[in-house]
């Protein structure tokens, strides 16, 4: 079947599109994009005036929790949440039960994107057997079962040698080393920020230095092999700038944001609210403008969600105890308008910060509008207003930081694979 | 309209008739103490105490009894009492209690320093003065000693203010309900 | 009378909310020196305490304040069976005030406990402390401490000994008494200092004789003695060297100054013996002052109308 999505304001920087345009879909696929009333007929049109027309997101840090926690989030629910805000792609860390370190759970994983997904799956898999951090996962079968980069996501690696083994030995492939950079001694313990509200609210704090000393330990390291670094959830302005330095001498590495580490500081967890709680913590003003620089510039080169769902159970607890992360997929493009409408970046660098810029990182060809890419469209009505409502998530996780905010950005039709989701 | 029922010269002769009321009803002034109720009831016994010191040449023990927290109304009041301080540095077991307040109402105060007083000691009894009964009742409480009745409605105020300085500032006025 | 149904911190209080507590405090400590130290203000009221950390002082303290006020109170101790069982902390105070509870008081290692049982509960929650967080009714009744040999708060030199950091009683002390005008210097090791604390207002020192100097009143802080072996200090032996309040160091500040501490006390580790039992300690004193204080707490946060 054919489709024309007509008058649109299409955004695909992966060809430098930008205009109002006529985009058709045959099948699973796209067959071009015309100028305005040019298109060849099709058997359905849809109109999108005043509309953006986008490639489908990609999110290239997506928790999907099953195996294992099915009642914190299935490959169901997940990609369901992932359609709902505008995401055709994600890319599942793999600190599952059991960890994705073989090739079963990545053929599971799969699967159950197959019979059940809404939108593609690609899974990450662990960098060391059941992210121990001592040995290495066999590389090669996972990736031919279908991994597609490597990650102890939740952990780091903290043995030095055995990172350096790691990014020397995914050279073969070419894929990425994803690094959760966190020193684990200097974070124990710690809940939030180290800093005045730690002080103010008696938490223990983990020191930026955590993140930063790792984030110079692995730049250091791919420096040395050459092997492709990317580094996961910047949270800090010493990593963007240790990023942006890496960068300039030519360092083989790659960054990424979340959402609320440009939206949100600690001072947000005053009330204890454990909806605030997430790792890396949210840290304050000054590394906020530091990450929207970094954005800015380029530093950084992707928002991803580091989607997180968690059961009501796992966060209505003491907050020393209660589990970190933001159940983030369905607010994660309006939270990076905002940065549009704070002239931070222009609309086409957050259209490829969240598209096209995952996709060549991760190396898979999604992420773009070209012939014959695969059909996968975000639609979404940027001027539109809503009041995010977490108990209307599709995710299972409610665990919003950003529950009663107003934003702009609805997205009113996902089509992935050339199926089409659309919400009123 | 506030309306004066006492002036200062009143006053002083009100509390000069009770202390001879009170010697003449008490034949062993030297087991007489006098508990004042916070905070009206306190200057007011310190005024009766000297008195009577310069009546009989006895100097009587005074003391200061808070009653807020044997109140029966503590819950049911829209602002809750403060506590203030209860001073009775003497023993009051097998003493004649006089307690000392300046407007006896619907005897609820009283009842409640009653309760109090027993919790420092076993008097011998328990005797009341007041300076103002307004009537209204709520609980069978009689005074022993009163300066003067005045007929109030149950919303009218009777403010009474005794200076602690200067007596020729004292005054006894209703404040009528509008 | 207090705003709020709940006391969760100094943080949370008024200069004037803490004058309207030692104030009220003084009646109570009127009631304590009778023959019959009983009053009936709370009687028919329900205190339940739930401890998840073991403490005796405060518990006891709490306990003889809401008995002292007529009040039924109730524990929920740590061994008692749903806290064993794993019922979550929600689960149990909604249980508490199921079974007709009018306060709870809580004590908890994890810092904002009491302010989720706050959200949660109409009953009025007393925090006993939480974490590193706050531990207010010790703050209010060392400021009562201080007040009934200093008259006043404002302008004194308040020096505060030891694990600021890990120390609930440190942080309300420093809300309060900067609440409430004083000068208040903290004294510690750096690795035992909070980040950013110098924005609380008080004066940083690592030297405890700079520290000392002029003060009104030295309080010295319980040291935790496994802070040796999480590598905050080489000993405990250094600590005493170099913070402990030896008799000597006392001389440094002024000659009325009061020596307090929270209790309990290490000897030989934060202050030497003949310091804690010396003619300068209030230490027994702020044991006594905690039963009016409480009982000042419990009376003034009943009359708190929703």
């Amino acid at each position: 079947m054919k489709i024309l999505i007509k008058t649109g304001y299409v955004i695909d920087p992966s060809q430098n599109i930008d205009g109002v345009k006529d985009v058709l879909i045959n099948g699973k696929k796209i067959q071009g994009i015309f100028p305005k009333g040019k298109s060849p007929s099709a058997d359905k049109t849809i109109d999108v005036a005043g509309c953006i027309v986008i490639p489908g997101l990609v999110d290239m840090h997506t928790h999907l929790r099953e195996p294992g926690y099915e009642y914190k989030e299935t490959i169901k629910t997940g990609t369901m949440a992932a359609v709902k805000g505008g995401f055709t792609t994600v890319c599942c860390m793999p600190n599952t039960d059991p960890i994705n370190d073989t090739i079963s759970v990545t053929e599971f994983i799969l699967k159950k994107a197959d019979e059940e997904g809404s939108c593609a799956v690609f899974p990450i898999a662990a960098i060391t057997k059941g992210e121990n951090g001592e040995a290495m996962t066999e590389l090669e079968a996972l990736i031919k079962a279908g991994s597609i980069a490597f990650s102890d996501d939740g952990k780091p690696v903290m043995n030095s040698l055995i990172m350096r083994r790691a990014l020397e030995y995914s050279k073969i492939f070419g894929v990425p080393v994803i690094s959760h950079c966190e020193d684990l001694k200097l974070s124990e313990g710690g809940v939030m920020n180290e800093g005045i509200n730690s002080t103010l609210l008696g938490l223990k704090g983990i020191p930026k230095a955590a993140e930063e000393v790792m984030v110079a330990r692995d730049i250091s390291l791919s420096e040395l092999t050459g092997g492709k670094l990317h580094i996961a959830h910047v949270s800090t302005e010493g990593s963007v700038r240790l990023i942006r330095e890496a960068k300039t001498r030519g360092v083989n590495v790659t960054a990424e944001t979340c959402p609320h580490y440009f939206s949100l500081t600690d001072d947000s967890l005053k009330g204890y609210d454990t909806n605030f709680k997430v790792n890396p913590p949210l840290r304050t003003d000054k590394d906020v403008s530091a990450i929207k620089q970094g954005i800015k510039d380029g530093t950084i080169d992707v928002i991803a969600t580091d989607h997180a769902p968690h059961h009501y159970d796992d966060k209505n607890r003491e907050f020393d105890t209660a589990a970190f992360g933001i159940s983030g997929l369905e607010t994660a493009f309006a939270l990076g308008l905002k940065l549009v409408e704070d002239r931070v970046v222009d609309l086409n660098t957050l259209v490829a910060k969240m598209t096209f810029a995952p996709s060549k990182i991760m190396g898979i060809s999604k992420g773009t509008l070209k012939k014959d890419a695969d059909a996968d469209i975000a639609i979404i009505d940027t001027k539109k207003r809503f009041t995010v409502d977490a108990g209307k998530f599709l995710s299972k996780g409610k665990n919003s930081a950003f529950n009663g905010w107003k934003l702009n950005g609805v997205v009113l039709k996902t089509i992935a694979m050339g199926k089409v989701y659309e919400w009123e | 309209m506030p309306r004066d029922i006492l002036n200062s010269k009143e006053i002083n002769k009100t509390i000069t008739r009770i202390t001879h009321e009170i010697i003449e009803k008490n034949k062993d002034i030297n087991k007489i103490c006098l508990v004042g109720i916070q905070r009206g009831g306190v200057l007011l016994a310190k005024r009766l105490a000297s008195q009577l010191e310069s009546v009989t040449g006895h100097k009587t023990e005074v003391g200061a009894l808070d009653i807020a927290l044997y109140r029966d109304d503590i819950y049911i009041k829209e602002e809750q009492p403060i506590v203030r301080s209860t001073d009775i540095p003497f023993s009051i077991s097998d003493k004649t209690v006089l307690l000392v307040d300046d407007v006896l109402f619907t005897g609820r105060s009283i009842r409640a320093a009653m309760d109090a007083l027993v919790d420092f000691g076993r008097p011998a009894r328990i005797q009341l003065a007041v300076l103002i009964d307004r009537g209204h009742r709520e609980l069978p409480i009689r005074p022993d000693y009163v300066g003067k009745n005045i007929p109030t409605s149950f919303n009218d105020r009777v403010e009474v203010n005794i200076d602690d300085k200067n007596s020729s500032e004292d005054s006894v006025k209703i404040i009528y309900a509008v | 009378m207090l705003e709020s149904k709940d006391l969760l911190g100094i943080k949370e209080l008024s200069a004037d909310d803490i004058y309207h507590v030692l104030e009220t405090s003084d009646g109570f400590m009127d009631v304590l020196r009778r023959d019959i130290k009983k009053v009936p203000p709370l009687r028919g009221k329900t205190v339940v305490s739930l401890f998840y950390e073991p403490s005796t002082r405060t518990r006891t303290s709490f306990t003889l304040a809401a008995k002292r006020l007529s009040a039924d109170i109730v524990n929920f101790s740590l061994s008692s069976s749903s806290i064993v069982k794993g019922e979550s902390i929600q689960d149990t105070a909604l249980t508490i005030q199921a079974l007709g509870a009018d306060f709870v008081i809580i004590r908890h290692a994890s810092s904002g406990v009491p302010h989720s049982l706050s959200r949660l509960l109409n009953i009025s929650v007393i925090n006993a402390g939480d974490g590193a967080n706050e531990h207010p009714t010790q703050a209010l009744l060392d400021l009562f401490t201080i007040r009934a040999h200093k008259k006043k708060i404002e302008g004194l030199n308040v020096a505060i000994i030891g694990d600021i950091a890990h120390s609930r009683v440190a942080k309300s002390n420093i809300y309060a008494l900067t609440k409430l005008g004083a000068n208040v210097k903290v004294i510690c090791p750096p690795t035992l200092m909070p980040v950013e604390i110098g924005q609380l207002g008080v004066e940083v020192h690592h030297s405890i004789e700079d520290g000392i100097k002029k003060a009104d009143v030295v309080m010295t802080l319980r040291l935790q003695l496994e802070r040796q072996s999480k590598g905050f200090l080489p000993s405990l032996k250094e600590y005493f060297n170099l913070y402990g309040l030896t008799s000597e160091r006392l001389k440094l500040a002024k000659k009325d100054a009061i020596v307090m501490h929270p209790g309990p006390m290490n000897r030989g580790v934060e202050i030497a013996s003949d310091v804690a039992d010396g003619p300068q300690s209030v230490i027994l004193e702020q044991v006594t002052n905690g039963i009016a204080v409480r009982m000042a707490v419990l009376y003034l946060l009943s009359g708190v109308k929703e």
